[in-house]
C-alpha cells in the first residue's frame, strides 16, 4: 500500500470513515503519521468548542465572582474551587459516571455518555473555571482611573461595561488566557484515557500514539510524531491569540503593550 | 442479615479496602519523593540553561522548552516505556557484550535474560517497587522541567545590582552564583513553585495510567458491580461514590496546601520589596 493509499484509508479514521480495521502489523511511518494526525481532529474539535463556549461562560463567572451580592458570589466561588481544586482526570471519571446514572434515569440524552458530548461538557466547565479566575484577576487590576474616566463621560451600566471594563479586562487577562488555551488543547489528550470509551477505536491523537507504542513496543516513533503535531498546534494557537492581542492593544504605545509570554500552566 | 451500619463497617474494612486506604499513602509517598527530586532536576536544568558553555546551555533550554510545548500526558506515557527500555538496554550492553542478535526484532524488544528489569525470577513486590520507581522518575523528569522554568525565571529576577555588587567585591561567577543568587532566588521562585505543587497534586491520578495501583485503580476496582457469587459483599455500580470520595480528598488536599503555602509566602516575603511583601495598608 502506498503512502497515499494509507492517507486515503485512515485520514478520517478517527471520525469513523475509511478503513475499519486499524493496522495490526508491519506498521509504517506513514500509517503512524496519518492515524495520529487523524486523531488530532478530536483534539482540535474539543479544544475549539470548549474554548468558544468557555470564554463566554468565564466572562459571566468572573463578573459573578466580583459581585457584591453573596448570593451570586458564593456559588461562583464554589464552582471555581470545585473545578480548579480537583484533577481533570477525576472530573472526567466522575462526569462519566454521573452521566451514566442520569442516562439510566432518562434525564439526559444518550449522547452524554459518549466522548464527543460528555467530555466536551467537562472540558467546557473546566476551562470556564480556569479562565474565570484569570479574568477575575484582570477585572481587579483594571486601573481605577479608567473606570473614573468612564464615569466622567457619563457611561454607566451596560455601555460602561461593553466599552471600558470588558475590553480592558480582556487586554489585561489575554496573556494568561493564551496560556490557558494552549493548556486546554493539551488537556484534551486526557479524554480517551478516562471513563469515556473510544467507540470502534475512534480516538484522539494520544489514543492512536499509545496504540502504536503498545503494538510496536517502541515509544520513540509515535510520541515524537504526536509531539510534532502538538508543537504545530501550539504555534497556531499562539499565532491566532497574538493577533487578537495586537488588536486589544492597538491603542497603546509600543512599549506599554503586553507581550504574550508562552508559559502554560500544565496539567490540571 | 446484618443491619446497614454493621454491614458497612464490615464492608469498609475488607482486605481490599485496606489496600485502597494504603494507596492514599502511595500518593503521598509519590509526592514526598517527587517534589524534592523534581526540584533537584529543575535546579540542574536551570543552572544548565544559564551555563556559559553553549552545548550545556542548549541542553538546558531544550529540556525546559521541550516539556512545555507538548502535552504532559504524552510525556508520562512516553517516559515510562522509554526509561524501562533505556535501563534494560544499558544493562544489556554491560552484561551481555557477546549477544549478536538485534535488540529490536519486529515488534519485540529483546534483551538477554540477565538484563531484564526486574529479573524474571524476582518476587512480585520487586516488580511493584520497580514500577513505582519508574513512575517517580517520570514525574521527576516532567516536573523537573517545569520547576527548571520557574527557577530559571527566579534566578533572572534577582536584581542585577546585587550581582554587580558581588562582582565589585571581587567574587567569581561561581561565588556570586552560590552566595548571592541562590539564597535570594527563592522568594521570586515561591509563587511559581507553589503553583507547581498544586499542579503536582492534581497530576497524581495519572499514576493510574503508568500502571501503579493507586487510588484511581482501587476506586475502579472496588466500585465496580460485585455479584454475590464472587464476594460476600455484593453491590451495584458504586464507582460514582468512590470517585466522589477521591474528589473530596483532592479538594481538601489542594485547599489545605493553599492555606499552608499562603502562610509560608507571608513569612518569607515579610518586609521584602516584592509584590507579595507589600503588606496591604491596614484599613
Amino acid at each position: 500500500m502506498s503512502c497515499w493509499d494509507t492517507v486515503q484509508a485512515y485520514a478520517f479514521r478517527s471520525l469513523g470513515y475509511g478503513e475499519r480495521l486499524l493496522p495490526r502489523d508491519d506498521f509504517t511511518l506513514c500509517q503512524q503519521f496519518t492515524l495520529i494526525g487523524s486523531g488530532m481532529i478530536w483534539n482540535i474539535y474539543f479544544g475549539i468548542i470548549a474554548l468558544v463556549f468557555g470564554f463566554a461562560f468565564a466572562t459571566l463567572l468572573a463578573l459573578g465572582k466580583s459581585s457584591r451580592r453573596a448570593l451570586i458570589r458564593k456559588p461562583v466561588e464554589w464552582f471555581i474551587l470545585l473545578f480548579r481544586g480537583s484533577p481533570l482526570f477525576i472530573q472526567f471519571f466522575l462526569a462519566y459516571l454521573i452521566f451514566l446514572r442520569l442516562k439510566q434515569a432518562g434525564l439526559v440524552p444518550e449522547a452524554m455518555t459518549s466522548a464527543w458530548a460528555g467530555a466536551l461538557v467537562v472540558l467546557f466547565l473546566n476551562t470556564a473555571a480556569y479562565s474565570a479566575e484569570i479574568f477575575y484577576g484582570a477585572l481587579r487590576s483594571i486601573p481605577r482611573g479608567d473606570i473614573e474616566a468612564a464615569d466622567a463621560y457619563g457611561l454607566s451600566g451596560w455601555s460602561r461595561f461593553r466599552r471600558v471594563i470588558w475590553p480592558t479586562m480582556l487586554r489585561l487577562g489575554w496573556p494568561g488566557y493564551t496560556n490557558e488555551a494552549i493548556f486546554l488543547f493539551h488537556a484534551t489528550t486526557l479524554v480517551f484515557f478516562t471513563g469515556f470509551p473510544a467507540l470502534q477505536q475512534r480516538g484522539d491523537a494520544l489514543y492512536y500514539a499509545s496504540y502504536f507504542a503498545d503494538k510496536t513496543f517502541n515509544p520513540f516513533i509515535p510520541y515524537p510524531i504526536l509531539a510534532g503535531y502538538f508543537i504545530v498546534l501550539t504555534l497556531c494557537v499562539i499565532g491566532v491569540f497574538g493577533l487578537v492581542n495586537a488588536r486589544l492593544n492597538r491603542h497603546l504605545p509600543q512599549d506599554k503593550r503586553q507581550k504574550i509570554r508562552f508559559k502554560p500552566q500544565i496539567i490540571r | 442479615m446484618l443491619d446497614t451500619g454493621k454491614w458497612l463497617a464490615c464492608y469498609l474494612t475488607t482486605g481490599k479496602h485496606m489496600s485502597f486506604y494504603a494507596s492514599f499513602g502511595t500518593v503521598l509517598l509519590l509526592l514526598a519523593i517527587t517534589a524534592p527530586t523534581a526540584l533537584a532536576f529543575g535546579f540542574g536544568g536551570a543552572t544548565a540553561a544559564r551555563s556559559g558553555f553553549a552545548p550545556l546551555r542548549w541542553l538546558g533550554k531544550i529540556y525546559i522548552a521541550g516539556v512545555r510545548g507538548i502535552p504532559d500526558i504524552a510525556f508520562f506515557l512516553f517516559f515510562v516505556i522509554a526509561l524501562d527500555q533505556g535501563f534494560e538496554w544499558m544493562r544489556h550492553q554491560w552484561m551481555c557484550p557477546d549477544w549478536d542478535q538485534p535488540i529490536r526484532q519486529g515488534n519485540d524488544f529483546v534483551v538477554c535474560a540477565q538484563a531484564k528489569l526486574p529479573l524474571g525470577t524476582a518476587p512480585q513486590w520487586i516488580h511493584e517497587v520497580y514500577g513505582f520507581a519508574t513512575a517517580i522518575l517520570t514525574f521527576a523528569i516532567v516536573f523537573g522541567a517545569f520547576s527548571a522554568n520557574v527557577l530559571f525565571g527566579a534566578m533572572r529576577a534577582v536584581p542585577r545590582a546585587q550581582i554587580e555588587t558581588a562582582e565589585a567585591y571581587g567574587m567569581s561567577a561561581r561565588q556570586s552564583f552560590w552566595r548571592i543568587i541562590v539564597p535570594q532566588m527563592w522568594v521570586y521562585a515561591l509563587p511559581g513553585l507553589s503553583n507547581l505543587w498544586m499542579v503536582l497534586i492534581k497530576a497524581t491520578p495519572l499514576l493510574f495510567l503508568l500502571g501503579v495501583e493507586d487510588i484511581v485503580y482501587w476506586a475502579r476496582e472496588l466500585g465496580g458491580t460485585k455479584q454475590a457469587r464472587f464476594t460476600d459483599y455484593p453491590h451495584g455500580d458504586w464507582r460514582l461514590w468512590y470517585f466522589l470520595g477521591l474528589l473530596v480528598f483532592y479538594l481538601a488536599f489542594t485547599k489545605f496546601s493553599e492555606v499552608i503555602l499562603e502562610r509560608i509566602m507571608k513569612r518569607l516575603t515579610f518586609g521584602q520589596a516584592t509584590s507579595g511583601g507589600h503588606a496591604e495598608a491596614p484599613a
